[in-house]
């Protein structure tokens, strides 16, 4: 009998484990708090009310929660496959490209058409970018973890060399393209609500964000309701089954990774599109990476991955209003407050585990024990 | 529990907005990705936000901005909760600037190193070329060889406005003058990259360049270093650094960023807030190089006087200096 | 049974553990006899290996004490059990491979932050215990290059050089040929002799009557009986593992087999690493015949295997299926489904199921693509879950809950649940590699009969086994394989010590 680790319910799983590690960072970071001489729980609660006492603060949780569904999805689908896509960050970065192209060279068609044509080219400037990756892995066995993050670096050389050579309009300091039309733009929610007579706070909050919902419910789908899903999933779980099972081991590997690259794409929907209204350089500016932890702490799920986006949105936005309000905490001690959560939801996510776990057997022996 | 806080904040809030309201400004500064301690640019505008701080007892708040999506959030943080002049660090802020000085007409914001065209927006840039044509002068007067280099950070067309200038001021000094240039790089990262920087000098040493000028941020520290370990002359920019290797740095190209800084907070603490471009040269003393007792032996009154001619010249407007970014293009 | 005389080397005393809701040991208590060799026998998860972990400090006992030479001693992790004089040779030997026997044996025994001295040391030590043991090893031979009965003895003398008094070894004749395994057992015989204490887990009956003084029988979690090996049987001891009455010969009618199916010519094949593992092996098998292929295992049965089921390339060699040759380029397991070409796989952990999927999920791995199940891409749950129910209550899967997930059902019923998805399909080539490893009696039993079943109906049923009597007890005929070749042909009456010169490769 081998050593198993101690099963958890799924609603341990999924709730128990989340929420302790959430608790155990904030715990740190408490302390770090205090060592700076500042009330931790008044910390706290600068930033809860920043991200979700008023409605633009809000409108900024939901926004930079956006951009950490879909990197999180990305993350998830190519994980249900087994492979480790590090390289979200740098898809998404690519498929600005996309976006620009379509906000740039076909601003002469009316805005839906000009949104659907971004949507799709980001799509597929982000699978481009993980086309390659992709194909060495399953074709040439070259390590996916190495080659995307080699990406990464690819993808930034190329658009730095891109924007400063081409896309910068003449005399123009920042390496940025020019400022989209407004009809290329996508529309802000608070634009939206007007549409319907009501208001909205102001925020950079757009139709991306219905967007990364959709794609939830679709890779949810997907994952669980389709044949590709199941071989997809098949894939990740045991490699051998697949072979076995005469599964195109080869083409699930490249699709699993440019369904990957097509979701981080739409990144370049939310940031430049629909907030920054240029390509700007770095505009991915490490979603891609937190992407990661989100999709580990989510479980993978659509749901979760949701929820704990929008927990990532919400430390992104309320950590601008603690370091805004507090003088004494610079941005860097925000940072340092991210990094905790992202450590314990994601890489330390087995420090506890084996504790809970112990403490369920516990509970259920003597359950057990009791009935019998 | 979650509702006291919130009246609880609001009331603070409110109560510091009456405190100062009466007749102080509330001055706010935002900086860019940088930071304000990247010992550079920013750092600047920190400083003479700190002085007038110290010199008024009128406090600053500032922000240091993650991403690209808090500029706007920033700024209009600042804006709402009263807060005026508002200033902006470094050009990438332009189109926030832009857009939340529309929705605060009242507010008055400051941007540097950029022109946003509002009503309510002070621009400030720099002549930067005028002040890199006199150090030119300077390198070309004091290489032997007769080749000097230059080290830009990052390649955008406000550096190209240092080194067109430069050349010009060694052009100017020696007609057949031998000017070797390098950029370290195409992004950000090109502002931090002092090994880079030291690599690049040494290479314009190595073709014979006796003197190379930086600006390139913290990438200019590696340049000086390189210098003081060839037992060549560096300069260095925006701020005076001629005392980082005393013997060794030239001189320093000035930018004042942190006079913008001040003379914006004290105009608006005076009521002569103006908004419009501010471009500020060797007559406004924006712009300058810096003579201390670290390089005072380096300087031989032959180079002081040609140097000082030169001055009045621009400030005359006898000599015009070329500016890279009116045509994208440098005739010297 | 009493132990008379000096105190129990071992004295287990009301062991208990349990792993959330599985109770792995109840109250156990168990007295070993110094200088004795005692067998544990018990089905896959009676509870002998976690009791062993125990012993050895890998788990923690909720409750119980632990006697060493009538010494109560606390054992909390395996330095301990070096300590107390108790050694390990585990099933997976825990030896580094590019390392020599030498340095094998001082790891984490190093002495000191020179090596040097350590080796010297051990060198002179190792070479006194070959001689008194009669075992000796090539000390300076990397592990990799040495046979895998070697391998065991160095696990053997690493124990003994730190001083083992109590050997514990678990399954140790399973990577064995019969004769590395009488090797072994005159080892132990040796062992014993010079009075040292060994504890020999097994499930193969035949072994605890070789070799062994005294033995216990586990079943879930408790010890349901010892006894002197000499008073009891097999038939004995395996209604004791069971519970009840088994019978371990299967019944088989005589049957003409018909046209041939499978007719395999001069195949050869390479694993991962580029080592020709296959070489020339040809063979045919017609309707109604099971052929089993005997060997111990890493000959090139599991390659062999692998090319038959369409997942390796084959190297040279031809494959004809019905009379029609199969093109090696476009022979991947989805078309050899197709051509209604059954597998079980050797290892249903690995490949056969995926431990995370449902039961439902796990029925249609490989027919996936069947337009019953997955219509225009989608998946129809409920019809996978109506055809799940069906071959659960068909193959007495238990429990028959198609939602549970696969790693929660014994290692019997998984298996049943790959052979009821393989069988189910009317395949008429049936290749089926270890059938029964990891299978309780009982189950065992009856993936026995619907092996027979199936070559009864008619089906050609090529049989891959690492367990002698399994094949004997199954096959029609006997193909041994020894370093990738076919080295002879028997009959099922062939007697085991002619199939074991075979399977050494020493006969032909």
């Amino acid at each position: 009998m081998s050593a198993r680790a101690a099963e958890l319910p799924w609603w341990a799983d999924a709730l128990v484990m989340p929420v302790l590690n959430l608790a155990l960072a904030f715990l740190v970071s408490g302390g770090v708090l205090l060592a700076l001489g500042e009330d931790p729980i008044e910390c706290v609660q600068i930033m809860f009310n920043g991200a979700f006492s008023s409605g633009s603060g809000i409108g900024y949780t939901l926004f930079y929660a956006t951009n950490f569904i879909f990197t999180g999805l990305a993350f998830a689908v190519a994980f249900h496959a087994g492979l480790f896509n590090i390289g979200v960050e740098g898809q998404a970065y690519i498929a600005g490209l996309g976006v620009a192209l379509a906000s740039l060279y076909f601003e002469f068609l009316p805005a839906p058409v000009i949104i659907l044509l971004a949507i799709v080219f980001s799509a597929a400037f982000g699978a481009a970018w993980a086309f390659i990756p992709a194909y060495l892995q399953a074709k040439r066995g070259s390590h996916l973890v190495i080659t995307t993050i080699m990406f990464n670096f690819i993808a930034t050389a190329l658009m730095a060399f891109l924007l400063v050579n081409f896309l910068k309009p003449d005399g123009d300091m920042a390496p940025e393209t020019r400022t989209f039309a407004e009809h290329a733009r996508m529309p802000l929610l608070q634009d939206v609500f007007g549409w319907f007579g009501l208001t909205m706070a102001q925020s950079p909050l757009n139709l991306s964000f219905v967007w990364a919902l959709i794609c939830a419910a679709a890779v949810s789908l997907l994952v669980w309701r389709t044949r590709l899903g199941y071989e997809l999933r098949t894939l990740g779980a045991s490699p051998d089954a697949a072979v076995y099972a005469g599964m195109p081991v080869t083409r699930l590997t490249v699709i699993a990774l440019m369904i990957s690259g097509a979701l981080g794409g739409f990144l370049a929907l939310n940031e430049v599109m629909g907030s920054q209204n240029r390509l700007t350089l770095e505009f991915s500016g490490g979603y891609g990476f937190v992407g990661i932890a989100v999709a580990l702490m989510g479980r993978s799920r659509s749901i979760g991955i949701i929820l704990a986006a929008i927990l990532f949105g919400a430390l992104y936005q309320g950590g601008a209003e603690l370091a805004f309000d507090k003088p004494n905490i610079t941005r860097d001690m925000v940072v340092l407050v991210q990094g905790l959560v992202i450590l314990m939801a994601g890489a330390l996510e087995h420090m506890l585990r084996p504790t809970v776990g112990r403490l369920f057997a516990g509970c259920s022996t003597t359950a057990t024990a009791q009935e019998a | 529990m979650l509702t006291r806080t919130i009246i609880a904040i609001t009331a603070t809030a409110l109560m510091a907005g009456a405190a100062i309201a009466a007749d102080k400004i509330k001055p706010a500064v935002v900086y860019d990705l940088g930071g304000k301690n990247d010992k550079s640019f920013n750092q600047g505008v920190f400083d003479g936000a700190t002085k007038f701080q110290k010199e008024t007892g009128i406090k600053f708040r500032d922000f240091e901005i993650q991403n690209d999506s808090q500029r706007e959030q920033a700024l209009r943080n600042f804006a709402s909760k009263g807060f005026s002049p508002i200033l902006a660090v470094g050009f990438s802020q332009a189109q926030a600037v832009a857009k939340i000085a529309d929705e605060f007409p009242k507010t008055q914001f400051g941007i540097i190193d950029m022109v946003v065209d509002k009503p309510n927006v002070a621009s400030i840039v720099f002549k930067e070329h005028e002040g890199s044509f006199l150090v030119g002068m300077l390198a070309e007067m004091a290489a032997k060889s007769g080749k000097v280099g230059f080290v830009g950070g990052m390649d955008i067309p406000l550096i190209r406005r240092f080194a067109c200038g430069y050349v010009g001021g060694a052009k100017a000094a020696n007609p057949k003058a031998e000017v070797f240039q390098n950029m370290t790089g195409t992004t950000g990262a090109a502002w931090n990259d002092p090994v880079k920087g030291g690599e690049l000098a040494k290479a314009q040493f190595a073709q014979g360049a006796d003197v190379v000028y930086h600006a390139a941020g913290g990438t200019g520290v590696g340049v000086l270093q390189a210098a003081a370990d060839a037992k060549k002359l560096g300069i260095g920019v925006d701020s005076n650094q001629n005392g980082m290797h005393p013997g060794s740095v030239l001189t320093s190209m000035l930018k004042r960023v942190d006079v913008a800084a001040y003379t914006l907070f004290d105009a608006a603490k005076n009521g002569k807030f103006k908004a419009g471009v501010q471009a500020l040269g060797l007559a406004e003393g924006g712009v300058g190089w810096a003579l201390d007792k670290n390089n005072k032996a380096l300087i031989t009154s032959e180079m002081q006087k040609a140097v000082d001619t030169a001055t009045a010249d621009i400030k005359s407007g006898k000599i015009v200096v070329h500016d890279y970014m009116s045509d994208s293009k440098c005739p010297y | 049974m009493s132990v008379s005389g000096p105190a129990a080397a071992i004295d287990l005393k009301g062991i208990d553990k349990r792993f959330g809701a599985v109770h792995a040991n109840k109250a156990v208590s168990l007295a070993i006899a110094p200088g004795t060799i005692h067998g544990i026998v018990g089905e896959n998860g009676a509870g002998k290996s976690t009791l062993m972990s125990i012993l050895y400090g890998f788990y923690q006992a909720d409750a119980g004490e632990i006697f060493i030479n009538g010494a109560p001693r606390k054992i909390v992790r395996p330095s301990d059990a070096i300590a107390a004089g108790i050694g390990m040779v585990h099933q997976h030997f825990m030896l580094v491979e590019p390392f020599t026997v030498l340095e094998n044996v001082v790891l984490g025994a190093e002495g000191g932050a020179r090596l040097i001295g350590g080796l010297t040391k051990a060198r002179t030590e190792l070479q006194r215990l070959g001689d008194a043991y009669n075992m000796s090893v090539p000390l300076d031979t990397p592990v990799s290059e040495l046979a895998v009965g070697v391998q065991q003895r160095v696990e053997i003398l690493k124990a003994l050089y730190r001083g083992a008094d109590v050997l514990i070894l678990d399954e140790p004749t399973g990577v064995l040929t019969p004769s590395e395994a009488d090797h072994l057992f005159r080892v132990l015989d040796q062992l014993r002799h010079q009075g040292k204490t060994v504890i020999f887990i097994t499930h193969k009956l035949r072994e605890i009557m070789a070799i062994t003084d005294n033995v216990s029988v586990m079943r879930r979690g408790e010890i349901v009986g010892t006894v002197a090996t000499k008073t009891t049987t097999p038939q004995a001891l395996a209604e004791l593992m069971v519970g009840r009455t088994v019978r371990l010969k299967v019944d088989k009618a005589a049957r003409a087999p018909g046209p041939v199916v499978l007719d395999v010519r001069e195949l050869s094949a390479t694993d991962n690493r580029g080592t020709t593992r296959l070489r020339d092996v040809s063979f045919t098998i017609r309707e109604g015949e099971i052929v089993g292929i005997a060997g111990v295992a890493g000959n090139g049965q599991s390659e062999l295997l692998e090319v038959l089921a369409g997942i390796r390339r084959r190297a040279s060699g031809e494959i004809l299926l019905h009379g029609q040759p199969l093109d090696p380029a476009h022979t991947d397991p989805a078309k050899l489904r197709e051509a209604r070409c059954a597998h079980v796989p050797e290892d249903r952990h690995r490949m056969g199921l995926v431990m995370s999927f449902s039961a439902c999920e796990n029925t249609i791995l490989g027919y996936q693509d069947d337009p019953r199940f997955t219509p225009h891409g989608l998946l129809n749950r409920t019809a996978i879950a109506a055809d799940t129910s069906g071959k659960m209550i068909a193959f007495d899967v238990r429990p028959g809950n198609p939602q549970l997930r696969a790693s929660l059902f014994s290692g019997g019923n998984q298996q049943k649940l790959v052979l009821a998805r393989e069988f189910e399909r009317d395949p008429t080539l049936l290749i089926v590699g270890q059938p029964t490893r990891g299978v309780d009696i009982g189950a065992i039993e009856f993936i026995h009969k619907r092996l027979i079943a199936m070559r009864d109906a008619g089906k050609a049923v090529l049989l891959v086994s690492v367990e002698l009597d399994e094949i004997r007890a199954l096959a029609d005929r006997v193909l041994v394989m020894f370093d990738g070749r076919i080295v002879g042909e028997r009959g099922p009456d062939a007697s085991e010590q002619d199939l074991g010169l075979l399977m050494a490769g020493i006969a032909s």
